[in-house]
């Protein structure tokens, strides 16, 4: 690959005062990821995966080391840029759904493009366009407590991708979803990956969200440990979503 | 968006809303009727003051001064020609005060004897009850007076005073008349009688204390009241008015208190959505919103309980205080002495700019209050609060 990758981490170092010293969340961490990767990082719980991702996403800053996520230096970035960056190019999808529960379902995936700036007809077009490639089109006005986790985490994807980022980060996205609905959201991320070539870098240790990626990054403790081009067992080259 | 999102949120937190925005509409509302009620008395005051005793305003003899009793022996003297002449085309009316004394019961009462020409029509004062004849001196006294002296109409009294040259004289009078005055300053302690009567008693022919003009006549120009000092209704007034302040001022420490503690209750509901809240703070965050609109967000939310309030406060408290101001609100009989001038029924008086000026005090403080603690959101680690943990 030619092109400046979309993600390039160079001993990207995280620690944390705790105690009398200081806990390493993320030790000498140097990666690329290029446009429209479906990758993972993978490892046990505290392993620094959360970590590595909030830095990418810009909410967080590294202790040493340097993140350039979209051209921009993410150590350097202001709270203003952060937000901005985050705003047009990055859609987030979390492990607890975190919708906005006084919203309705348009509501939640129309508020990025209100951020935006969009007119409404544009972020109407745009908000049912999202919703229907998860499925969802026709529960538009509901709220997010009449929702299944499935759907919810559905809705979140919607909103992460309804803006056309160039980066979708997915911190553990089906931990809270059973197998079913696992393979149902995972599918839904394939195919945008495929269709809008949108980027995906998971946080996982989910053995199911595992068969799926294209990419597989190990962390040990805060560390590379591997990093392998995978064949996914599911997805567009494996078993059928149920 | 800001606006949408936050009303949202409000609404979603149902009863502890309206909860809110209830306290703060009844702070909001007392504070308006006491502010009214104020308003009233001070209008009402002054109306009867200036009906009664002010007029367009006096001109006071230059050893006259309410404030000092022992002065008054010497606060008489004749009236300058131009004075005079208003007078006489009863354009002004004199009185001639002179300290003195009377005997109800056989117990001396000191009192001011005034003189007033019972022809005049300028003062809101039943003066013409004097214009009698009988053998003693009539007399008119106020309630307050006629209630603490024992006196009726009908009663002869023994008077007492010093004439020009300070010696003691008495006479007997008769109580011809008992009015009822809102104006406790021409009640209590007071005695009235024809002018000429008291000019006589004292040897002062001509004399007088003080000249009421009639409203709507003007101040005699250049130096034609010699020496005779000015003092216009807006002067005399200024008393009356801050003497109603004072004395409404204490009470208004409950109405403060009240909405303190509305707006505490909003502080707390702030405190309280931004601390169960943080994971949506970091997802907020997450979606590209900075800090700054997230404070503004969090806000606006708090201040939004003060448009609720005032919204259920023209709701419930228009009929309310529209019903008050029309009914007034009437005061027990008995308690009338005050200190100052005040009719049977007070009429709260709810100007717009006492409504826009509680109203935009009452927007502020909440707004003040609902920012307050937002300001921990600017210090916020985003990761820390989508975990939960950032407060
Ligand atoms: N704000 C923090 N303060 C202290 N330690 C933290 C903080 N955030 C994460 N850690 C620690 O850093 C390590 C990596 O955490 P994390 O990135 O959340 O791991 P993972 O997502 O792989 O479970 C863990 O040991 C965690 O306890
Ligand atoms: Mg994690």
């Amino acid at each position: 690959m030619t092109a400046e990758p979309l993600i390039e981490t160079r001993d990207l170092v995280k620690t944390y005062p705790v105690g009398g010293g200081d806990l390493i969340a993320l030790d000498r961490v140097s990666l690329r990821v290029a446009a429209g990767e479906f990758a993972g990082i993978v490892g046990p719980s505290g392993s620094g995966k959360t970590t590595f991702l909030n830095i990418v996403g810009s909410l967080d800053t590294p202790t040493r080391g340097s993140a350039r996520v979209l051209g921009e230096r993410v150590e350097t970035l202001g709270h203003r840029r952060a937000a901005a960056l985050r705003n047009r190019h990055i859609g987030f999808i979390f492990q607890t759904f975190n919708l906005l529960p006084v919203y309705t379902v348009f509501e939640n995936v129309e508020f990025p493009l209100l951020l935006l700036g969009l007119p409404a007809a544009e972020r109407r077009r745009r908000v049912m366009a999202a919703l229907e490639r998860v499925g969802l089109a026709d529960r538009a006005r509901s709220r997010p407590d009449q929702l299944s986790g499935g759907q919810s985490q559905r809705v979140a994807i919607s909103r992460a991708v309804v803006k056309d980022p160039a980066l979708v980060l997915a911190d553990e996205p089906t931990a809270n979803l059973d197998a079913a609905n696992s393979h149902q959201v995972l599918h839904t991320m394939v195919r945008l990956n495929r269709e809008l070539g949108t980027t995906f870098l998971f946080s996982t240790h989910d053995e199911k969200v595992i068969g799926y990626l294209r990419r597989r990054i190990t962390l040990v403790d805060g560390a590379v440990a591997a990093d392998e081009v995978v064949t996914p067992t599911h997805g567009e080259n494996g078993e059928a979503a149920p | 968006m800001l606006l949408r999102l936050s009303w949202r949120n409000l609404m979603g937190a149902g009863l502890r809303t309206w909860l809110n925005a209830f306290v703060l509409s009844l702070a909001f509302l007392l504070i308006i009727t006491a502010q009214g009620l104020l308003h009233g008395m001070n209008e009402q005051a002054a109306q009867a003051l200036v009906a009664v005793s002010i007029g367009g305003g006096q001109y006071w003899h230059p050893a006259y001064d309410p404030y000092d009793p022992l002065a008054l022996e010497d606060a008489r003297g004749p009236l300058p020609a131009a004075l005079q002449e208003r007078v006489a085309r009863g354009e002004a009316v004199a009185v001639l005060a002179v300290p003195g004394g009377i005997y109800p019961a056989g117990r001396m009462k000191p009192v001011v004897l005034k003189g007033i020409d019972p022809a005049q029509d300028l003062l809101d004062l039943p003066a013409a009850a004097l214009d009698t004849a009988v053998a003693e001196i009539p007399l008119l006294i106020g309630a307050r007076m006629a209630r603490s002296s024992g006196l009726a109409v009908g009663d002869r009294v023994t008077l007492q005073w010093r004439d020009a040259g300070g010696t003691f004289d008495a006479r007997d009078g008769l109580v011809v008349a008992v009015m009822r005055t809102p104006v406790q300053g021409v009640d209590q302690g007071q005695v009235w009688l024809p002018l000429d009567s008291l000019r006589a008693m004292t040897a002062l022919p001509g004399a007088a204390t003080h000249v009421t003009l009639a409203r709507g006549t003007s101040a005699l120009a250049g130096d034609a009241a010699s020496t005779w000092r000015w003092r216009s209704t807006d002067d005399l007034l200024a008393d009356v008015r801050e003497l109603v302040r004072a004395k409404t001022a204490g009470s208004l420490f409950v109405y403060a208190l009240l909405l303190f503690l509305a707006m505490l209750a909003v502080f707390d509901t702030q405190v309280f959505s931004i601390f169960r809240r943080q994971r949506e703070l970091g997802t907020l965050i997450a979606l590209g919103m900075t800090r700054r609109q997230v404070l503004g967000l969090f806000t606006l939310e708090g201040s939004l309980h003060g448009v609720l309030a005032l919204a259920l406060a023209v709701a419930w408290g228009t009929p309310l205080l529209a019903w008050f101001a029309r009914r007034g609100w009437t005061l027990p009989r008995n308690t009338d002495d005050y200190g100052f001038a005040i009719g049977d029924t007070l009429y709260p008086v709810f100007g717009p700019d006492l409504l826009l000026g509680t109203a935009l005090v009452v927007l502020g403080l909440t707004a003040f209050v609902s920012w307050l603690p937002t300001r921990r959101i600017a210090r916020l680690q985003p990761t820390a609060a989508l975990r939960g943990r950032a407060l």
